[in-house]
Formats: structure tokens, C-alpha cells, sequence
């Protein structure tokens, strides 16, 4: 009577390529970038570090820094290759060296903690000039803008799904709001919610919210809708009432859609804490990233994108590992 | 060709002792498109006695299709009458008077096989008891007992299929609508899913309505076969099968059934004719 029950063909993960043949495609790019990123430094504070030569006593052509202004950076590169041994070590660069951010990033993370006056070890508490304290803060508004904007989708997509009135009303707004750039609108947002008197962590998870719950509702209409016509039909036969219909098939068909619009909207919502940042200078990515420019600290800026980079890499990779359980929880995976 | 009074007058599918089940009366069907309507059904008269096990061939867009979803309540008739158990098909399909197998088996690929045969039973507010006790049943009528746990991508598509059969009996309705439920199954597999379900249908003694393509497949299983032609959709025969109840596999040899297949043949053709 038992026919065969083959595991399903596609149990192979990803290109079925062994593990360690995916690294050095990965390497070889960064490798890459890096080198773009080290011959880029030269040309990129060329001027800076002329002038430093000269002041040094090193010949430099043209001699005058009035005429070197308005020469194009790869001539004065060509005309003094002996004086710009400095360019990789120049104290404030336009385009700091990869070297230099990683210096940056060690001594604004590891050393201000262990040696800092108002380091962990010595205060007992994080540091408020420590990447690590900003990055908290920033992920404090992600975490609770990505909740916000992920059930205010969610909802927002069952009664698309459910209301035809919903459906032509609210999508075409739901378009429209991303239209306006965040960074126009993020200052609005926390002057009239100041002016209510809520600040701090809420505006900016308002921010979070608004640029997450896009993604999720667009997913999610496509999620729920997602069951065929016969599956549909069968559900028709059982008389189900619409809550069967959404609990048992909808919402369980949207899983996969679900988590590929979570995970944009992770991302999103660390993007909406950081520009909600910008504005306020009271802690987080986004305010280092805005006080690094001011005091023409770039080191600091790249340090802090690494950072937000790092930890965009990181909130991403844990949906996929939730997605991953998930769906093998429903047996949707092998 | 019969003229519409024969048909009308056919007589009864099964004994003339118990009331028909499913009764159309004149039934028309009329979609309306953007290419103009479409006569999916026209006059359409039938009665189907309890127990019965009744089939539907005709080439597409015959409304052999339609005329099933019109039984289940899936699609409106635009003229005539059909009552299922005495009742409006609505009525009926509140009533929970039928189960319904589609071509594919339309297996929730989250749930096992067990909690998919339980889902109607969910939906149908049943206790958790009395559902482990109907799957259990119904795995058991269809023999795949031992695969509760699996879920759908570990079965073939055989036995998906009776996974799918297994869900639309488990609630007990009386009458099985089955659309082509065997279509998409290599022949093999189909034969014996088809002796399977001759088997079934003598235990549990169901009114079946079967829609298939097949000429063979309709002859072996069916008590009555109603030969449908298209455009519009109408009956164009119906064939009362002098075959036996019990029937192995090699009855296809016999001379009776290739004589009612030769039947069913020339219904089908002189539907196309026209």
C-alpha cells in the first residue's frame, strides 16, 4: 500500500556549493573595495596633505595653495608623488583610510569601555561617548519603531484584504507616504509631537514606524491574497466564516511573504531611528554621525555608518534565522 | 440526439423507492462576459437517487464542472431549480451536506496530513477528541493510517489525493462531489485509486457525483453516467450501467462494459457533431 515518500528534491540548501567555497567570492570583494578605498584616500585629501608638506619644507608644484585650489585632484596627485607619503595618517582627512576608522572604531567602542573615565569599567555604567551606548539607543527606537510598523502593517493589510473600502482608500496613502523624503518629514514629525510634549525614544520610533509598516502592508496584502482559487473554493464548502478563512489559510499562507517584508523593514526602521536622530542631538548613530561632520571628525562618521551597517547586517540576519525556524516549525521547509 | 421531453422522462438514477437527493429541474446557467453571455448551462434536468454513484463526461466546457459547483453552492444557476436533500444547494452546504474533492489535492503544506483532514472538523467546531477519532476513521477508509504525522510534500500524489478524499468524508456528509479528482494521476495509480474508491463508496455507501474526462474511469465506476455537450452546456445522454456492484479491475475486458463505453462514445460525438 505504501507508495514512496521521497524527501522533496529541493532539500539542498542554497547553490549546494560547500560552505567554504562561498568564502573567498566574499573575501575577494571586500579585498577589492578595500584597495578602491586606499587608492581613493590620495586623491580624496590630496590638498590637506600638500599643504602639510609644504609647511614641512617639502617642494611641492604649483607652490601656491591659491593655485592648487582650483586644480583637479589627480593632476596635483601626478605632479607630487614624493609628498604624499602623509595621506593615509593625515589628522583630518575628507576620506579617512580604512585603517584609520578601524582605530576610530576600536578606541570609540573597546578602549573608551575598558579605559575611559566614564567607561564601564571604571563608572560601572556605558559610556555616553562610546559607539556602543549610541548603538543602543538607535536600536532601542528600531526595536520599538519595527514592532509599531510591523502590527500597524499587519493590520493595516487584513483590512485591505477584508474591506474593499479599506482597499481603495488606504493603499493609495500608504504609497503616497513614501513619496515624501524621510528626512524632510523626520524634523516635522518631532517638532509637532515636542509640541504635544512627547520626545525622546517615541518620536523616533514614530519615524521608525513610518518608513517600516510600508513594506509589511504591501507584503502582507500579497501574503493573505495568496491562496488560489481552489483554496478559496474548499473553504467555501465548509461554510468557514471569514476569521476560519484568516486564521487558518490567509494568515498561515502569508508567512513567506511576511518574513521577506520583515526583513526590509528591519533595515527600514534602523534607518528611520538613525534620520530621527539627526535633528535631536541626544544620543545615537545618528547623532554621532551629525556631530562627527560638525567637528569635521570623518573617522567618527565612518565609524558610526560601520556601526549602523553591522548592525542593519545583524537584525537582518536574525529575521532570516527566525524565518528559517519558522517555517521549519510548519513543516514548510525541510 | 434526445429531444428535451426523453431526457426529462429518463428514468430515475437508482430505485424508484427512495426520493432523489440531488433534483435539477430545467436548470440554466448564463455568465455573462465581456465577449457576451456564455450558455454554461442550458435545461439541464437530473435527479440523483441516494447512493448512487453518478458521473459527468463531456469534452470542455461541456458544464460538467459547473454543474457540480452548482450542486455545492459554489456557483448560482441563473434559471430553473436544484435542490440537494430537499434544500437550496445554500441550505445545503450549511447543512454540511456535502464533501467536495478538487483535482489537486489541496493540502495545507503547514499542517500534516492528520491536521489537514481535521481542518473542516476545526472550522465545524467538533471536539479535539472527536477529531482524533474521525481522522483516525477516515485515515484508516482510505488507507493511509501510519501517515498522520507526515506532512503533504513526504506523500506521492496518489496519496495526497487520498488525503484529500479522507478531509471531505470526515464530517460525514452524505454525498461526495469529486471534480476530476484523479486528472492529474498517472493511469496506474489512477486504477487503483479508482478500485479504492468503488471499494469506499460500498461501505460507506455515499451518493457520489464524479466529473472526469475519462470514458473508462466514468464506465467502471459509475452506477449512472450523464454524457454532457458543450456550447450550450447540456445533457445529451444518460446511461444506466448494467454492471455489477462488485467490480475487479478486468470487467474492463467484458463485453457489457465495452459495450457502454461504446455508448458513452457515441453520445460524446454526437455532442460534438452539432
Amino acid at each position: 500500500m505504501a507508495e514512496a515518500s521521497d524527501p522533496k528534491a529541493g532539500a539542498t540548501a542554497g547553490t549546494g556549493w560547500p560552505r567554504w567555497l562561498r568564502l573567498p567570492p566574499v573575501l575577494g570583494m571586500v579585498l577589492a573595495l578595500l584597495a578602491i578605498w586606499y587608492v581613493a584616500v590620495v586623491p580624496m585629501n590630496v590638498k590637506e596633505v600638500l599643504t602639510a608638506a609644504e609647511r614641512a619644507g617639502v617642494e611641492v608644484s604649483p607652490p601656491s595653495a591659491v593655485d592648487r585650489r582650483d586644480m583637479g585632484n589627480w593632476a596635483l596627485v601626478l605632479r607630487n608623488p614624493h609628498a604624499l607619503g602623509d595621506s593615509w595618517s593625515s589628522d583630518r582627512p575628507k576620506l579617512p583610510a580604512p585603517h584609520q576608522v578601524l582605530v576610530e572604531l576600536y578606541d570609540s567602542t573597546i578602549d573608551e569601555e575598558l579605559n575611559g573615565r566614564r567607561g564601564i569599567v571604571r563608572s560601572g555604567t556605558l559610556s555616553n561617548r562610546s559607539l556602543v551606548y549610541h548603538a543602543l539607543v538607535t536600536l532601542n527606537a528600531t526595536f520599538l519603531g519595527f514592532l509599531i510598523g510591523a502590527l500597524l502593517g499587519v493590520g493595516l493589510a487584513v483590512g485591505i484584504v477584508h474591506s474593499r473600502v479599506m482597499d481603495m482608500s488606504v493603499m493609495p496613502w500608504a504609497i503616497v507616504s513614501q513619496t515624501i523624503p524621510i528626512v524632510a518629514l523626520a524634523p516635522m514629525i518631532i517638532v509637532v509631537l515636542y509640541s504635544i510634549g512627547v520626545q525622546g525614544l517615541i518620536p523616533k520610533a514614530v519615524i521608525s514606524a513610518y518608513l517600516s509598516f510600508f513594506p509589511v502592508v504591501v507584503g502582507m496584502v500579497k501574503g493573505l491574497r495568496s491562496p488560489d482559487a481552489m483554496q478559496m473554493d474548499l473553504m467555501r464548502t465548509y461554510s468557514a466564516p471569514t476569521a476560519s478563512v484568516l486564521t487558518k489559510l490567509r494568515l498561515p499562507s502569508s508567512i513567506p511573504y511576511l518574513f521577506a517584508s520583515l526583513k526590509i523593514a528591519i533595515a527600514a526602521s534602523l534607518v528611520g531611528a538613525i534620520v530621527g536622530e539627526l535633528p535631536v542631538q541626544k544620543g545615537g548613530l545618528g547623532a554621532r554621525m551629525l556631530a562627527g561632520s560638525y567637528y569635521g571628525q570623518t573617522a567618527q562618521i565612518w565609524a558610526a555608518l560601520l556601526v549602523a551597517a553591522a548592525l542593519a547586517a545583524l537584525l537582518v540576519y536574525a529575521i532570516a534565522a527566525l524565518e528559517r525556524r519558522t517555517l521549519r516549525r510548519m513543516g514548510m521547509m525541510p | 440526439m434526445l429531444s428535451d421531453e426523453e431526457i426529462k422522462n429518463w428514468p430515475e438514477a437508482g430505485t424508484a423507492t427512495t426520493a432523489p437527493v440531488i433534483r435539477a429541474d430545467h436548470l440554466d446557467l448564463t455568465f455573462q462576459t465581456n465577449d457576451g453571455p456564455v450558455h454554461a448551462l442550458k435545461d439541464v434536468s437530473l435527479d440523483i437517487a441516494k447512493g448512487s454513484f453518478v458521473s459527468f463526461i463531456g469534452p470542455s466546457g461541456c458544464g460538467k464542472t459547473t454543474f457540480l459547483r452548482c450542486i455545492a453552492a459554489l456557483e448560482h444557476p441563473t434559471g430553473g431549480s436544484l435542490t440537494v436533500n430537499g434544500m437550496t444547494p445554500d441550505e445545503a452546504r450549511r447543512a454540511r451536506a456535502y464533501g467536495y474533492v478538487f483535482q489537486a489535492a489541496g493540502l495545507y503544506p503547514w499542517r500534516t496530513i492528520g491536521r489537514n483532514i481535521a481542518l473542516p472538523l476545526e472550522i465545524m467546531g467538533y471536539s479535539r477528541a472527536e477529531q482524533a477519532e474521525r481522522v483516525a476513521r477516515v485515515l484508516e477508509l482510505v488507507e493511509l493510517s501510519g501517515f498522520e504525522k507526515k506532512f503533504p510534500w513526504q506523500l506521492s500524489g496518489g496519496m495526497q489525493q487520498r488525503a484529500s478524499i479522507a478531509r471531505a468524508l470526515a464530517f460525514d456528509a452524505d454525498i461526495l462531489l469529486m471534480d476530476e479528482p484523479f486528472g492529474a494521476l498517472d493511469e496506474i495509480v489512477r486504477d487503483r485509486l479508482n478500485e479504492e474508491l468503488l471499494k469506499l463508496w460500498d461501505k460507506t455507501e455515499k451518493t457520489i457525483g464524479f466529473v472526469t474526462h475519462s470514458i473508462p474511469e466514468a464506465v467502471y465506476l459509475s452506477t449512472h453516467i450523464v454524457v454532457m455537450s458543450p456550447r450550450p452546456g447540456r445533457i445529451t445522454d444518460v446511461i444506466e450501467s448494467p454492471l455489477p456492484k462488485e467490480r475487479p479491475l478486468d470487467i474492463r475486458d467484458t463485453p457489457e462494459f465495452i459495450e457502454i463505453a461504446h455508448r458513452v462514445r457515441e453520445g460524446l460525438r454526437a455532442g460534438y457533431e452539432e
